[in-house]
């Protein structure tokens, strides 16, 4: 199994450093569950509520995929959205996100 | 007042699927659902997706799961009471429950079912300072009857089809001045319904504020101006006598919060030997209950409807020996 290392910052402002693995055909949305952060991921991972915004911190915007049109169209609808906002369903947690540092968005 | 054997609260797959089980023990079933038709996220979110968890269907869409669902339900003749929320519960004088939404209508039954996943759909509301003091006041996030905006000058959010949908059809002579303010450029919905918001801009039928978002309200009593915030112009102030902020719908767990269930982390907490929980004769099913090693799966809310209602049978008839019959024997004998 392999592993990377991935920051979370919660709504309180604590990082939570997590052993994130990338065989598993996870996403941020369940690694912050799994880890009993407070994410909901009310939909399930269908980019469809958007209770797993977060904004990415560190510069891995440009090793991540692109915004799906169904991202973007959720964020529409979210709020406190920023440039470097994402949702954490659509993120899938791989090699090359090493030392990704994301801070979860306020509720609402 | 509506009677039946097993009041059921949300009418997604959980809940239909009750009314199956239920029937073929010959108890009857009433279902209450704030959104307007049955299915729940199911027809609600996520009608064109498909679903591959569904013991022998590779692939289903979740409408299509719904509109079997409601099929297989027919036989077993439920009621509805939809768009409407269940608010109130007491019991009366011989052990049943009142239940009573938030239009007034009363359902009375022995056995309540909690099947109500997520929670009541709510309207998004955006995190603006005083909102509430506005609401109904200028600020509504439905749209009932446009004719409450005539000659009015309506502002809406959104870049969904319902904000483009009511931006067209409010523009087209009910109300005096329409602005769409949106995120970005781009819209999600149909793309006639963009275009003809486009064409509307260019002709100057509306106002077209995107890269925008209303931070602020204002107005002495009743909503008057609002604040833009703009990613290039910076802060715009825009006259308005109505704000429609249209972003979707999100799940709220509502009034059952308030009906003296054990909850955790926003679930109820129940009993895996028939699903009941901490009040004689309420029941949670499906994704809105709780127990240790609980998967929120369509097909784990069907195994709790099936042991549910069997339960519910014995409740109700505490004399009768229930004996399991199989379908394949005696078929489905609706009422």
């Amino acid at each position: 199994m392999t592993f990377i290392r991935v920051t979370v910052i919660d709504r309180e402002g604590v990082s939570h450093e997590l052993e994130a693995p990338t065989d598993m055909n996870m996403n941020i949305m369940e690694l912050c569950k799994s880890a009993e952060l407070p994410v909901e991921g009310t939909c399930g991972g269908m980019a469809m509520c958007a209770s797993c915004h977060c904004y990415v911190e560190s510069a891995h915007g440009e090793t991540m995929p692109e915004k799906s049109d169904d991202e973007e169209d959720m964020l529409d609808e979210a709020f406190h959205v920023e440039d470097e906002s994402r949702l954490g369903c659509q993120i899938q947690l791989a090699d090359a996100l090493e030392g990704l540092v994301i801070r979860l968005a306020p509720v609402g | 007042m509506i009677q039946t054997d097993i009041l059921i609260i949300g009418a997604g797959p959980c809940g239909l699927f009750t009314v199956f089980e239920a029937g073929l023990l010959k108890l009857k079933c009433h279902l209450i659902d704030a959104l307007p038709q049955a299915g729940g996220q199911c027809a609600e979110i996520y009608p064109k997706k498909p679903i591959y968890d569904i013991p022998a269907y590779p692939d289903i869409l979740a409408g299509d799961l719904v509109e079997r669902l409601m099929e297989q339900a027919s036989p077993f003749k439920p009621g509805f009471t939809l768009g409407e929320r269940a608010e109130s519960i007491v019991k009366d004088d011989e052990g049943q429950f009142i239940v009573t939404t938030n239009r007034g209508t009363v359902h009375r039954s022995p056995i309540i079912a909690i099947a109500g996943g997520l929670g009541c759909f709510e309207p998004r509301k955006p995190p603006v300072e005083r909102l509430a003091d506005y609401e109904d006041r200028g600020v509504e996030y439905i749209i009932k009857d446009p004719e409450f905006y005539r000659d009015k000058k309506v502002v809406i959010s959104g870049g969904g089809d319902s904000a483009l949908d009511w931006t067209n059809f409010l523009a087209d002579g009910v109300a005096s001045e329409v602005t769409l303010v949106h995120r970005r450029d781009g819209f999600r919905g149909h793309p006639d319904s963009v275009q003809k918001v486009l064409d509307l801009a260019g002709q100057g039928r509306i106002r077209l504020l995107t890269h925008g978002e209303v931070v602020g309200v204002e107005g002495d009593g009743c909503l008057e101006a609002l604040t833009v915030k703009h990613k290039t112009e910076g802060n715009l102030r825009l006259e308005a006598d109505h704000w429609v902020p249209l972003f979707g719908l999100s799940p709220k767990l509502g009034p059952i919060a308030d009906w003296n269930l054990n909850i955790s982390k926003n679930a109820i907490e129940v009993d895996t030997f028939d699903y009941s929980t901490n009040v004689d004769g309420i029941y949670a099913i499906g994704d809105i209950n709780t127990y240790p090693g609980k998967l929120k799966l369509i097909l784990c809310g069907f195994h709790e409807a099936t042991l549910m209602v069997q339960s519910a049978f014995k409740r109700i008839y505490p004399d009768k020996n229930l004996v399991l019959k199989y379908t394949t024997v005696n078929g489905v004998n609706g009422f």
